[in-house]
């Protein structure tokens, strides 16, 4: 921000080719690795790799090409970041289908993957101004409650390995609270964003900090019942965490109060360990991580997957197996919850740092939009949507690394799952269109009107 | 808001930095725990991962056990042994969590972890190709090994023959008898093989897993008159097969009230020469000349045939003994192989090597050579030089002490229609009423050797009477025949 309020503003880079050139890097790092399965897995180059590799680079072209017309100033690097972990995840899906583990299937991934980018560039296309979505605060918060609370629905809704988060349309099926997520963090920044000085201002002291008003905790309270309502009854332990602080985190960057914090962590804590009182499968699976390492818990299988995913990943070593060398098959879903630990064998230490640092970089680009744009609303809805990717990366991958308890979640742009993909590529899509506000130069004066400034903010 | 954005950024670095220190103790401080960990199936894939080496033999014309590639992704190679039980106890069996005979003790060079093999290795890691080990040539000759075999197995009885090149050292022939098939023992399946396994484990009376050829010492009878006499002739450079001795029906035993038989309490005429003594086997000449000559030349002259001595063919072999001192009553049991002598019958073909081989005791061992998976020569092994256990001059006067065995004693059953044939017959009682082990140790051609035998039948498994005259030289006949050819 404070290169823009500098006069004269000085002028944004494009950098449209280096994005081009990174993007083609990116497409090239895929081709490679889907040779490199091949080769290690039957000695011969996959047929189809050209056939992908030119698949996928058509695709991110076209992406480019959008985004070339309809955003210009956009951040160079999300889309070239967001290619090589989405090309990645493809690679470690079609390893694992080749092992003939259920439910893999590359050929889904890539058409999702496609129809990622079509939700990409639709997005970019018809979203010209990203402060249309402000005035859609409410309309966003009733969708993201319906599509919330969809899966509940008796016909609608399917309970699949225990998680009631799966509606069947047609042939297909879908995760309503992927797309929730999003619609949900565009009700916060607009409600937050009126709200804010109300929030903010109002309250007492009490000892170190500032509580706020009882009836400005309706909302927050309102939230917390929704977070540990669909934990409860979807079983979703991922999506509740993942709501709730993704809630809190922008009521602090909203109202800079860390009561608010405080009050969140309190709540969430509670609410988990009465869940984990109440429900037995809160607490089968906090005792899986806690004591995951037992022949106990890996035998009945409470921790069977998350130590197998474990023995992957320390299996892989520094430098990994190589990619089709590894035994992924062994982990129960490791093309989706578990991908990272199917990696960590194949791509060893090496790989998953360099994804940490591809996931870092996107979230790095994502607040420093944040940071860059004019008007509070984008302020709150970038850094929102930039706090999210790292919360869920933060959430998933905690998990299978032991870090925290497990909490299913899928691992943006990695894990198979159409919803998931076509929300993080809108998610992306919201950040592109932010990014290219943020960095266009400002309408420059006709003519030097002296006095006549800016207001600073 | 910038100020709580930056806060923000900061809290998400911290989560990205928690990861990548998680990732980092996983995948670098705690990687060798968890991929030790008994419950990580990947350490068993990793053994069929491996493009195992073959075992071969007769220079690589006959395989004994051979890698398959079955093309499945966690097991890929398959192991098989296609001469299965005859050559069971030399190979061994390649399971899912060890290794025994050959596939064990060579395993390094079978699975390629061998430091000579560290290039390959590395080629095999840059192009991606799955790891091949190197070959391991044996010494056997396939064709005497199927033979002493079959002469154990088809008459239902227990125990080994082991054959020897006697100016080299290599193991020509090394059987067991009962053996069992290594092939259900080397599936990749942990369930199977511990099934199959305990199934052989169990059955106490065959101990089909032993082999007799090496795991376990027996009392091996008159064939230890040759030791005994081996030392008589050592003693005093003036003696020679007729040499008189004393050789009366019963020699009282020092310290006790018994006296020593001859077997079956036959005569053999109160005096006698060393050849006469030898030929037909008499009890007590040799307990009278080991009484005079004292526990310790006995000792030494068994420890020079290598008796007492660890040794690693490369199948650890059990060490033979000839038991400690115990008093002149006991020396009489030792020198006519009963008591606590106890030998392994490749011990004592090393000692009809080793009489073969002008006196010299050559060091014996399984593996020809080991070739690299191109077929380039890793390693061949140099025949060495074990002990010298009598003179040239000793030697020959054994040789015709045991040249007149075959030809007109106790083991004519060994003779050859072409070689001359030089032998001696055991049979060892192992308790009072049990039936005897029966022995026979030999060699041919006496002018030249090429293979000295040595023959065990446990006692029990071939009848009641049997004698190593009756029951033992006839399969070192066929397998001097085998070897020699008609």
């Amino acid at each position: 921000m404070s290169s823009a309020e500098a006069a004269p503003v000085p002028m944004t880079a494009k950098r449209r080719g280096a994005q081009l050139a990174m993007l083609a890097f990116a497409v090239v790092i895929v081709m490679g690795a889907y040779a490199s399965v091949g080769l290690s897995l039957d000695g011969k180059i996959p047929a189809g790799m050209l056939t992908y590799g030119l698949g996928l680079g058509a695709l991110m072209l076209a992406a480019y090409l959008v985004l070339a017309k309809w955003a210009p100033w956009a951040d160079p690097l999300l889309l070239p970041l967001v290619t090589l972990i989405n090309g990645i995840g493809l690679v470690m899906i079609y390893r694992i289908e080749q092992t003939g583990q259920d439910g893999a299937s590359a050929t889904n991934q890539l058409m999702w993957t496609a129809l990622g980018v079509v939700m990409f560039s639709a997005t970019l296309i018809v979203l010209k101004d990203h402060r249309a979505l402000q005035r859609l605060t409410y309309t966003a918060g009733f969708a993201g409650l319906g599509l919330l609370v969809l899966p509940m629905l008796p016909l609608l809704g399917t309970e699949i390995n225990g998680s009631r988060i799966w509606i069947h349309i047609g042939g297909f099926s879908i995760q309503p609270g992927e797309f929730a997520k999003l619609a949900l963090v565009v009700f916060f920044a607009g409600y937050l964003v009126a709200k804010r000085d109300v929030l903010a201002l109002a309250g007492r002291r009490l000892l170190f900090i500032d509580l706020p008003r009882a009836r400005d905790l309706g909302p927050v309270l309102i939230t917390w019942g929704v977070s540990i309502a669909v934990l409860v009854v979807e079983k979703d332990l991922g999506t509740s965490l993942l709501l709730f602080g993704a809630f809190i985190a922008m009521l602090y960057i909203a109202t800079q109060r860390t009561s608010w914090v405080l009050i969140g962590l309190l709540l969430f804590v509670g609410g988990a360990i009465l869940a984990g009182m109440i429900f037995s499968h809160v607490q089968v699976r906090f005792n899986g991580w806690l004591d995951a390492e037992s022949n106990e818990h890996y035998f009945n299988g409470t921790s069977f997957q998350l130590m197998e995913g474990l023995f992957a990943i320390g299996s892989g070593g520094i430098l990994g197996t190589g990619l089709g060398k590894g035994y992924p098959d062994r982990i129960p879903f490791s093309f989706s919850d578990f991908i990272f630990s199917a990696t960590g064998e194949e791509l060893g230490l090496t790989g998953l740092m360099a994804i940490l640092m591809v996931y870092a970089l996107i979230v790095e680009r994502g607040l420093r939009t944040a940071l860059a744009a004019r008007d509070p609303f984008s302020k709150l809805l970038a850094g929102g949507l930039s706090f999210i990717i790292a919360w869920q990366v933060f959430i998933i991958v905690g998990g299978v690394t032991r870090l925290i308890p497990l909490t299913g979640l899928v691992t943006p742009f990695m894990s198979a799952g159409g919803s998931a993909l076509l929300a993080n590529w809108m998610l992306i899509a919201l950040l592109v269109r932010m990014s290219d506000a943020a960095r266009r130069p400002p309408p420059q004066a006709i003519q030097d009107e002296g006095l006549t400034q800016v207001m600073q903010r | 808001m910038n100020g709580t954005l930056k806060r923000v950024a900061l809290a998400c670095l911290l989560m990205f930095g928690l990861l990548m220190a998680n990732v980092t103790y996983l995948g670098a401080v705690k990687a060798d725990g968890l991929r030790s960990d008994s419950r990580n199936v990947r350490a068993f894939y990793a053994r069929y991962a491996v493009d195992r080496g073959w075992i071969t033999s007769d220079n690589g014309k006959v395989v004994l056990a051979k890698s398959k590639d079955t093309g499945n992704a966690r097991f890929r190679f398959d192991r098989e042994y296609p001469e299965g039980k005859a050559f069971a106890h030399v190979v061994g069996y390649f399971a899912p969590e060890s290794a025994s005979g050959i596939e064990g003790a060579e395993g390094r060079y079978l699975d390629g972890s061998h430091p000579d093999l560290v290039v390959r290795r590395a080629i095999d890691l840059i192009s991606g190709k799955p790891h091949k080990g190197a070959n391991v040539d044996l010494t056997l000759n396939a064709k005497a090994q199927k033979i002493a075999y079959k002469d154990l197995a088809s008459t239902g009885k227990r125990g080994a023959v082991v054959a020897i090149a006697p100016k080299t050292g290599a193991i020509l022939t090394m059987v067991s008898v009962p053996s069992y098939d290594p092939n259900p023992l080397a599936v990749a399946n942990k369930a199977e093989v511990n099934k199959a396994y305990n199934k052989l484990d169990e059955d106490k009376a065959n101990k089909p897993l032993l082999n007799r050829a090496i795991g376990l010492t027996y009392a091996p009878g008159s064939t230890f008159k040759t030791i005994t006499s081996a030392a008589f002739l050592m003693d005093d450079q003036s003696r020679d097969v007729n040499t008189m001795v004393n050789a009366p029906d019963a020699l009282p035993l020092p310290g006790t009230n018994i006296s020593l038989p001859n077997y079956h309490g036959e005569s053999c005429g109160g005096r006698a020469t060393l050849l006469a003594a030898y030929t037909i086997s008499c009890n007590t000449p040799f307990a009278d000349v080991a009484m005079a000559m004292g526990y310790d030349k006995l000792k030494e002259q068994a420890e020079k045939f290598g008796i007492g001595s660890s040794l690693s063919i490369p199948l650890n072999v059990t060490r033979s003994d000839i038991g400690p001192d115990e008093g002149k009553a006991a020396l009489a049991m030792t020198a006519i192989g009963q008591r606590s002598n106890q030998m392994t019958p490749l011990q004592m073909a090393m000692v009809a090597a080793g009489i073969a081989n002008r006196g010299t005791v050559m060091k014996p061992y399984l593996v020809n050579k080991i070739t690299g998976p191109d077929g380039g020569e890793i390693d061949t092994t140099d025949p060495d030089e074990l002990s010298e256990a009598v003179t040239p001059e000793v030697a020959a006067q054994l040789t015709t002490m045991m040249i007149n065995v075959v030809r007109n004693g106790t083991g004519k059953a060994a003779g050859l229609p072409n070689h001359t044939v030089a032998g001696k017959t055991g049979t060892a009682e192992t308790a009072p009423g049990k039936p005897s082990h029966a022995w026979f140790i030999s060699f041919a051609p006496a002018e030249d050797p090429e293979i000295a035998v040595a023959v065990f039948v446990e006692s029990g498994s071939a009848g009641n009477d049997a004698t190593g005259g009756a029951i033992a030289a006839p399969i070192a006949h066929d397998v001097m025949q085998a070897v020699l050819g008609q």
